[in-house]
Order: structure tokens, then C-alpha cells, then sequence
């Protein structure tokens, strides 16, 4: 079920390595308009955002409180019948602002492929096994040092069919809020080490290296435990917030 | 524990094909019970620079209340009956999204009445943000509306039906493309 048209890895690479040199230095936003990700080539927008100063209701984050999440739902190994396949890992990390205050009690949510590489999800038809025992969603609330923290399985990589032989990069899926609707924030959490890093033209859609690497997570042995879960550590960090900021977030 | 001094931010990524098992849930759409009096329906279709419908969209809204209230209120998940001021739907097969909300007031005299909006789709590598303003009185001070061409505005106000629901489409790209916006130390 291949496009005809489907290019190769190369001609994908060789785009890539095209826009990255051409790009300025210091340009550390993802691209909108970035073709070697087909699916981007018919939803960018073409004209320039316009600049405006944020007020009332952009001001206002929504908020969630405890009614909104158990805390169960931080746990993704969780299965009435079971446990999933693969390998049990606690990702951990604050959620910050680009002034460096933690962002508390905000909703942070995840999804991702099972340890085989594939998504609960029915547009997922790939011959990879679903697991029984893994939905591969979950959330929380952060604390008050804008900590937030998940109990998961590390999810395979996966074939997608944006070029000839496309395989994305193992990635968590994060959705994370801020103080202010304006900081609003959808990425994709990525391993160390990945093989795929060079040929994946969503990861590659950020031209500089250095911002790049943000989206990768540490692997970090106190997080680690003891016959149970291996660690890894990623901090996140939102745009800066606009209004002034409240009494208990200035300082502590 | 606490990291103060300016730290550069994560970069955004799309929200890709599957997060509909994740994100979209079933209050999200519904900010107000269907059937409470006074509710309206506030809906339109997503589209892609060829002019297709964009099956594979979730919208957020945040909006001010009946009475230009920006409400605080936790429950946005598992409303029971609150009204939080923010709500969550994906697109359908045929590119439309709906929620069922109130008509926010404006929140200060004389201002203009808007929902604030973020549009995630697969394709789209970063969010996007946008206005969809309520099409009466107080459009002609608003400063953002008055910064752009009369055609460019259109883009942003939404239609009456005749029912009383907001209409309104989002275009990605093209030659009606929506007015979409960025912020101060977005970039
Ligand atoms: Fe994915």
C-alpha cells in the first residue's frame, strides 16, 4: 500500500540535511513548514503569526484540581488482568517556566506506543503485537516543586509511512499546561542514543542541535530502582508567562 | 531545589496520528450540560491549504462565562455540573468540531467577546493560537481585529446561525487562511 511516489530515506535525509544548512543559527522553534514531514506540507500556515499582547482569558490557564485526575492514572503498568511486556521505567522531571518557577498542579498527560512498537489506536495497523495488559495513556497533576512522575514500559520504535522505510524514534507523547493559556505546550519525549535521531524528519523539524537535544531524556540511576524499574529524568520548560506574577511564585 | 534565571524552552512537537486514545474525552466538548438553558453550539469544520477537510484536529478553547467571568474552577475532566471555561474536541471524519458551551460576555466594558483558541493536528509540528471572536457590538475598538484588513478579520469572527450557534472554520493554510497568533517571547 505503498504511494507510488514514496521517497526513499536518502532523498528524505538529503532534504533535511538541505534545510539545516540553510537554517539561522539560533533558530530553536520547530518548524511549521518543514517537508520532509509530508503531512506538514498542506497544514502550515503560509502567512506570518501576528503579535499580540496576551489578555484576560489568554492570561488564564485552565485548572485542574484533584476531582480532575486520580493518581492511579500516573501509573501505566496498572492492569487489572496483568502486566504489560517490556521494560518497567519511571520517567520523572519538572515542569518549569522560562523564568525557572515550577509550574504546580497543572495537568500533564502522556500516551505512547506499547514495548513492540505499537498504539492502541485503530489507525495502527502494523504487524506488531498489541500488548493485553498496556493502553499506553496516562496523567497527573505536578507537585509543588512542579515535579510530575510516571510508572510506564519504554515503547519500541515505529514504522510510519511518510517515506519508503520510516521508522520513528522511540517517544513519549507529553501535553503539558502552564499559568497562562499562552504557554500551552504538545511534544514528544525521546531517548538517548537513538539510531533514528538523523533520519526522523519530525525530530529533525528543529534546526538547531542545541534545542534538539531538549527533547531528550537522561537516564538517571537514582532514579532507577532496585529490582523494579530502570530511570530517566526529563525537565520541561514552557514560554515565559506574561502577567505579574502572584506573591507564592516569586520566590520561596 | 529551585533553579531561578531565564532557561530556553522545550520545543513543540505535533500531536501526531493516535491521540485520540489520550487526549479527546467525553466531557471535553460539552463545557456546559446540553439541554441547560441558554448553552449554544459553537462549531465548524478544519481545513488543509487544498481546501480538505482536516480529520485529525483537536481544538482547546479557553472562554470567559455568561457574565465575562474568567472562571478559576478545577473539573474540567469530570465537570459535574461546573463550568470551568475551557473544553477540548477533536475533529471528525469530515474535518468538524463542536462544543457545547455558553456565550462568553465580554470580560471588561466595551471590549470584544472571544474564545482563545489552540489547534493541534497530525501534520502540524507545533500548536497553533487563534481567536474566534463573538460577531457583535465591541468588534470595532479591539486592537487585534483593528491591526488587520477587513478580509483578514473576517477570519477570525465567527457566523450566527440562524438557530443562535456560532460557526466558524479554521483554515490552515491558503488564501482565507485564519489569523493565527504568537506572543511575546515566543520566539
Ligand atoms: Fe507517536
Amino acid at each position: 500500500m505503498w504511494p507510488m511516489t514514496s521517497a526513499t530515506q536518502r532523498s528524505i535525509s538529503d532534504e533535511i540535511a538541505h534545510i539545516h544548512a540553510t537554517a539561522q543559527p539560533g533558530e530553536t522553534r520547530t518548524r511549521l513548514d518543514f517537508a520532509p514531514y509530508r503531512s506538514s506540507v498542506l497544514r502550515h500556515p503560509t502567512k506570518q503569526p501576528l503579535t499580540v499582547d496576551p489578555e484576560d482569558v489568554e492570561l488564564a490557564a485552565p485548572v485542574f484540581g484533584q476531582s480532575d485526575v486520580d493518581p492511579i492514572e500516573a501509573d501505566l503498568t496498572l492492569h487489572p488482568q496483568g502486566e504489560p511486556i517490556g521494560e518497567r521505567m519511571v520517567v520523572t522531571g519538572r515542569v518549569l517556566d522560562a523564568e525557572g518557577r515550577p509550574v504546580r498542579g497543572q495537568l500533564v498527560e502522556i500516551w505512547q506506543a506499547n514495548a513492540a512498537g505499537r498504539y492502541v489506536h485503530k489507525r495502527d495497523q502494523h504487524p506488531a503485537p498489541l500488548d493485553p495488559h498496556f493502553h499506553g495513556a496516562g496523567r497527573c497533576l505536578t507537585d509543588d516543586e512542579g515535579r510530575y512522575r510516571f510508572t510506564t514500559v519504554k515503547p519500541g520504535p515505529y514504522p510510519w509511512r511518510n517515506h519508503d522505510n520510516a521508522w520513528r524514534p522511540a517517544h513519549i507523547h507529553f501535553s503539558l499546561f502552564g499559568r497562562e493559556f499562552t504557554q500551552r505546550l504538545v511534544t514528544q519525549m525521546y531517548f538517548p542514543g537513538d539510531p533514528l535521531f538523523p533520519l526522523d524528519p519530525i525530530f529533525q523539524s528543529i534546526t538547531d542541535e542545541t534545542a534538539r537535544q531538549r527533547l531528550i531524556a537522561t537516564y538517571d540511576h537514582d532514579v532507577t530502582t532496585h529490582e523494579w524499574a530502570t530511570g530517566y529524568r526529563w525537565d520541561i520548560v514552557l514560554t515565559g508567562s506574561h502577567a505579574t506574577p502572584m506573591e507564592e511564585d516569586t520566590d520561596a | 531545589m529551585r533553579e531561578h534565571g531565564p532557561s530556553a524552552p522545550t520545543p513543540g512537537q505535533t500531536v501526531g496520528p493516535f491521540f485520540h486514545y489520550a487526549l479527546p474525552y467525553d466531557d471535553g466538548p460539552r463545557l456546559a450540560p446540553a439541554g441547560a438553558p441558554d448553552t449554544i453550539r459553537l462549531h465548524g469544520t478544519v481545513y488543509d491549504g487544498a481546501g480538505a477537510p482536516v480529520p485529525d484536529a483537536l481544538l482547546e478553547i479557553r472562554q470567559a462565562d455568561a457574565s465575562g467571568r474568567v472562571p478559576a474552577t478545577e473539573g474540567s475532566l469530570r465537570r459535574d455540573g461546573r463550568f470551568t471555561g475551557w473544553g477540548r474536541a477533536a475533529t471528525d471524519t469530515a474535518g468538524r468540531y463542536s462544543f457545547r458551551t455558553v456565550e462568553p460576555a465580554p470580560v471588561r466594558d466595551g471590549a470584544a467577546a472571544y474564545f482563545a483558541v489552540t489547534v493541534f493536528a497530525r501534520g502540524l509540528l507545533d500548536r497553533l493560537f487563534t481567536r474566534i471572536y463573538v460577531p457583535s457590538h465591541g468588534l470595532d475598538g479591539d486592537p487585534l481585529l483593528g491591526a488587520l484588513t477587513e478580509e483578514r478579520r473576517g477570519t477570525l469572527i465567527a457566523m450566527r446561525d440562524s438557530d443562535g450557534d456560532l460557526r466558524h472554520d479554521i483554515r490552515l493554510q491558503g488564501d482565507r487562511e485564519t489569523v493565527f497568533l504568537t506572543f511575546p517571547g515566543h520566539d
